[in-house]
């Protein structure tokens, strides 16, 4: 492709040229306010329609996609997105409703609201549920605020330390604090389960909760959770579920069951909405019967009287508040929605075929890549390339670089933080045998060519629109959008 | 359940495939391969209806869809936040792609090069829009971009008081108190124009609304000056239409600059997912929350786009993080992006004088309805209060039988009062038919009095 | 030999005169973080405090924390890494000094390693 076709829009930038059309204004014109206040200067792009339309078709080329390509990243479920989930929610009797019509107007939508409540509560053995978060982090930031207000309406001003595993997201931590608390560590054993030990030693009168994903982030569902979860209840913390990971565990097991008090879901992992490049997300907040009073602003629910049930916004007496100007991702919630509908009770199925997924990847790839933890996986495989380091100074990031070549976007790598030259790999159900095939081939290819031909992985991406990156060049010098050059 | 004949096309697998992989993982029975979940807790019921079909499921759809009043059909005066605009073609064309709709975050920049320089070029219209020197890829939406931009003023500032001009919305206030609550030290002040006088050595920025929540223009650099001449960090949750006809916040020393982008490209679907703008001064950037994306170099010196300054985010610096943020809404980011750039200088600036214009027109005719008055003063742009003869809540029940969804009632703040939005979507027609039916139903109501 | 003392956190110590210490990162912690890309350091007239944070240092993909080996009051900061942090990176031992200081207490040295120490020291890190 030519160089051009990287220019900026500023720099396409022609005075005169427009993008679309100019509407009429039908009513007569009004005297405009003092000059003093109105914009003088206003740089802009002027480009027509269909350069446009070149440009950002161009630039979507250079993306890796679920559409286009196989994307086994861990703890991201980058699953199928359904066509039909999209057709669904662009419909104008959704997508034209504003926020803050009469709640009589929008029957339709809270309705599909509170059977997504329903579902959602099902599905994960909770009592309680609010919409509205707009991200995982933001339902964590919800849940730990809850979890706060809880402690402190129960005498437990003193409780300020939250527990989070050595493995867990960034996003853990950072809730904990933006709700409060302080962070302590708690560290993993040999076998990939919290130390039950460690555990045991902090939990005091200090404890306010335990933060942890289930299955954790190298792929493995902690034997002893039960124990843990009783441990920290009896110390009188709250237990926090990242749900994050819930593609293991529709139809085998209930996080509210077990005795979480709290979770998030990612319906932008587990339940279809597509990741877009980064965003939108949506991360209901999920309860059992202690934290329902506090859930985040507004809930919906409905009302039955004589024979007809209306359903309404309804803000929880003691709610942590609202977290944000309206009441959730409506048109991510209604991809959940949707795609729950298509699978309704068979949603096990989901689960099923995700753990037989991933630990068949296991099974093929663990004699030529290092298995930290070497038990049954459930959706995802840690990997490390330890070994391969060691012997040919083959790093997991050479390898990641290396599976573009052969189109397929890279694993996770170096996460978890406590696993070496991780990498971690999520197939998902909605992938074929014969991809999986593929993939398996192209590592075991990628591992010998460590050995044989180390420069390729050194080198890799060849065919990229871009080489590896000073990454380096861009913090030292942040050059963050378009300026007109001197 | 399981259905035996049920087969989902999101689910390739067949039992073939099951028995081959379970044969070569080494396991004969699928329960092994669960054995960690305790025995009496493994295979719950899932209380789920059974599978819909795509035909079945479009069907109930569409009975949902049905039971709304939906913007469009009805016309509809409601603004405080969400705003109705055309949308042109082109927008929804090329945001439907697979390869944006579907692609993960760019932490691996070399197969994501749409997504960064798509950012980029978001980052760059932000910062020409608010007159700011950068900003970064997106947040959630324009309320939670406020909050975030008090907590960063008060980390700059090592100050814990947060001023919040009375005139802002309550929604974001309330969604202040949330981010705020539980921070041991900061606290929110709310003030009238007046009281700003009285802001103190620990106060850490003053927020305003601009237009405020009532519609109207705030005095932008009385309050940059009485912000700065204290040490405060003067911060602006400024709509995005206004910007293009009247000065935006950078030109009066804004230090941040927060927006909700939906107006320009993205439909009201509801409440979200919207986007928020973040825009501040460079010498800031290193506080920003949220992704930044930067331009680099690659290994052949070519011209490429990265996430950058990552240490500021939670996958590093973990809870000493600017914020937990982990999304950049990068989808509706790209479609105000697209929006931007089809209407650019010319289209933005038209946009946002029809508005003005319509707005206006309304204004005048409601102000010579008996009974309605006008009550506040100042420059508005496409939104202002009224004062009704009654309950507004009443004469909204009325406005729907004549298919119209009336302004937001905003009687807790001002009496009998109701906030109305026009836009370019509502043609002369629609505005005389509002009008005339406001007449109708007040003659009538006060006539039963 | 060097005249450089060095602490746990790899922080190195060297005299320059009467009680001004320069302060730099060792070679082996700038090697370990990579592409130095940010350095925050105290300003002139600060007070630092032995093994105290005095800073941030970044890479691309990490952060860690600066403490100060030394207590007493920063009289130098050296702009040239701040402006071009690589250069912690090319000379950590002498061009990227990072802050000079004046010692309240001389006798603090002798917390601090000696170069043979410190490499020992690295060595049992491993």
């Amino acid at each position: 492709m030519h160089v051009n076709s990287r220019r900026l829009l500023m720099d396409r930038s022609v005075p005169d040229r427009i993008g679309t059309t100019l509407l009429t204004c039908d009513v007569p014109i009004q005297p405009l306010p003092n000059n003093e206040i109105m914009r003088k200067d206003f740089d802009f792009p002027e480009v027509s329609e269909g350069e446009i339309v070149r440009y950002f078709s161009q630039l979507s080329q250079m993306n890796f996609s679920i559409d286009t390509n196989f994307y086994p990243l861990g703890s991201c479920t980058m699953k199928y997105n359904p066509k039909l989930n999209d057709e669904i929610s662009s419909n104008p009797g959704f997508a034209n409703l504003h926020p803050l019509q009469p709640e009589s107007t929008v029957q339709g939508a809270l309705k599909l609201l509170f059977e997504l409540q329903e579902y959602l509560m099902e599905i994960t053995g909770m009592a309680g549920i609010s919409l509205a978060p707009m991200a995982g982090a933001d339902g964590e930031l919800a849940g730990m605020l809850m979890a706060r207000s809880f402690l402190l309406d129960n005498g437990g001003e003193k409780r300020k330390t939250v527990l989070i595993p050595d493995s867990a997201h960034g996003t853990n931590p950072a809730s904990a604090v933006m709700a409060g608390f302080k962070v302590v560590t708690l560290p993993s054993d040999s076998n990939g389960n919290t130390d039950l030990m460690a555990l045991k030693e902090l939990a005091n009168d200090e404890l306010a909760g335990l933060m942890i994903t289930l299955p954790s982030t190298l792929g493995l569902f902690d034997s002893n959770i039960l124990e843990v979860i009783q441990i920290v209840r009896d110390a009188g913390g709250v237990v926090y579920g990242d749900g994050a990971n819930l593609n293991a565990l529709l139809g085998k097991v209930k996080l509210g069951e077990i005795g979480f008090d709290v979770m998030h879901s990612n319906l932008h992992k587990t339940f279809t909405q597509p990741h877009g490049g980064g965003g939108p997300g949506a991360g209901p907040v999920i309860v059992g019967p202690r934290l329902k009073p506090y859930l985040p602003a507004p809930i919906v629910i409905s009302t039955t009287e004589e024979n007809s049930t209306t359903y309404s916004f309804h803000s929880p007496q003691n709610s942590i508040g609202k977290l944000g100007a309206f009441h959730g991702n409506f048109g991510a919630l209604v991809r959940a929605y949707a795609y729950i509908a298509t699978l309704g009770d068979s949603l096990g199925q989901v689960t099923t075929d995700a753990v037989i997924n991933a630990n068949y990847i296991k099974s093929k790839l663990s004699d030529a890549f290092d298995l930290p933890y070497d038990r049954n996986c459930m959706h995802e495989v840690v990997l490390s390339a330890k070994t391969l380091k060691k012997d040919y100074g083959i790093s997991a990031l050479d390898i990641c670089k290396r599976l573009i070549d052969y189109g397929i976007h890279p694993p996770t790598m170096y996460f978890p933080l406590i696993v070496e030259e991780a990498l971690m790999i999520e197939p998902t159900e909605t992938e074929s045998k014969e991809t999986l095939d593929d993939f398996i081939e192209v590592m075991l290819k990628i591992a010998l060519e460590a050995k044989e031909s180390p420069d390729l992985l050194h080198d890799a991406p060849h065919d990229t629109p871009n080489s590896r990156l000073d990454e380096a060049r861009a913090a030292r010098q942040p050059f963050l959008r378009w300026k007109r050059s001197d | 359940m399981h259905h035996p004949d049920f087969v989902s096309p999101y689910i390739p697998n067949t039992e073939s495939d099951r028995q081959s992989m379970l044969s070569e993982i080494g396991v004969s029975d699928l329960n092994e391969l669960f054995s960690d979940i305790p025995e009496q807790y493994r295979n719950p019921t899932l209380n789920l209806p059974r599978p819909k079909s795509e035909f079945e499921l479009m069907s109930y759809i569409n009975q949902l869809v049905s039971m709304n009043k939906v913007p469009g059909d009805y016309s509809c005066f409601l603004g405080a936040g969400s705003y109705r605009h055309y949308i042109p073609a082109v927008v929804r064309s090329l945001t439907s792609r697979g390869e944006y709709v579907t692609s993960y975050t760019p932490y691996q920049p070399e197969v994501s090069q749409g997504t960064l320089q798509t950012e980029f070029e978001f980052q760059t219209l932000c910062a020409q829009l608010t007159g700011m020197e950068v900003a970064n890829a997106g947040m959630y939406d324009g309320s939670t971009s406020f909050a975030e931009g008090a907590l960063m003023a008060a980390r700059i500032t090592k100050r814990n008081n947060i001023v919040i001009l009375d005139s802002v919305s309550p929604s974001y206030i309330e969604v202040l108190e949330t981010y705020t609550n539980a921070l041991e030290g900061i606290n929110i002040e709310i003030l009238s124009l007046d009281e700003l006088a009285n802001i103190d050595e620990d106060t850490a920025c003053i927020l305003v609304q601009q237009p405020n929540f009532f519609g109207y223009l705030e005095d932008m650099q009385k309050i940059s000056e009485i912000a700065h001449s204290n040490g405060s960090l003067f911060v602006v949750y400024a709509d995005p239409f206004s910007m293009t006809i009247f000065e935006p916040p950078g030109s009066f020393g804004a230090d941040v600059v927060v927006a909700e982008a939906q107006s320009m490209g993205v439909a009201p679907i509801f409440g979200g997912p919207y986007v928020g703008i973040f825009a501040c001064k460079q010498e800031h950037i290193r506080q920003m929350p949220g992704r930044i994306v930067g331009k680099t170099i690659d290994q052949d010196g070519r011209d490429a786009y990265v996430l950058t300054l990552q240490t500021r985010e939670q996958h590093i610096r973990r809870e000493r993080a600017t914020s937990n943020i982990c999304t950049s809404v990068a989808l509706i980011a790209l479609m105000t992006t697209i929006f931007m750039a089809s209407n650019g200088k010319k289209g933005m600036k038209h946009i946002g004088e029809v508005i003005y214009h319509k707005a206006h027109y309304l204004s005048s005719l409601i102000s010579d309805l008996p009974g309605f008055t006008l009550p506040l003063e100042g420059t508005f742009f496409q939104e202002f209060v009224i004062q009704c003869p009654i309950d507004p809540k009443v004469i909204n029940e009325k406005l729907l039988d004549y298919k119209i969804i009336g302004g937001l009632d905003i009687s807790k703040s001002i009496h009998n009062g109701m906030l109305v939005c026009a836009s370019e979507l509502n043609s002369i027609d629609e505005i005389h038919g509002f009008v005339a039916a406001l007449k109708e139903i007040t003659l009538n109501l006060i006539g039963e009095k | 030999m060097k005249d450089y003392k060095y602490s746990k956190e790899h922080e190195w110590v060297k005299i320059e005169s009467d009680q001004i210490v320069a302060i730099g990162i060792s070679p082996h912690a700038a090697d370990t973080l990579g592409d130095i890309v940010f350095v925050e350091l105290p300003e002139i007239d600060d007070s630092v405090q032995q093994f105290e944070q005095m800073g941030e240092i970044e890479s691309v993909k990490a952060v860690s924390d600066l403490f100060s080996p030394v207590t007493g009051k920063v009289v130098e900061v050296n702009n040239e890494v701040i402006d071009q942090p690589e250069k912690i990176n090319e000379e950590a031992e002498a061009g990227g000094w990072m802050i000079k200081v004046v010692l309240s207490d001389l006798s603090e040295l002798e917390n601090l390693m000696s170069e043979s120490e410190y490499k020992q020291f690295l060595e049992t890190e491993e």
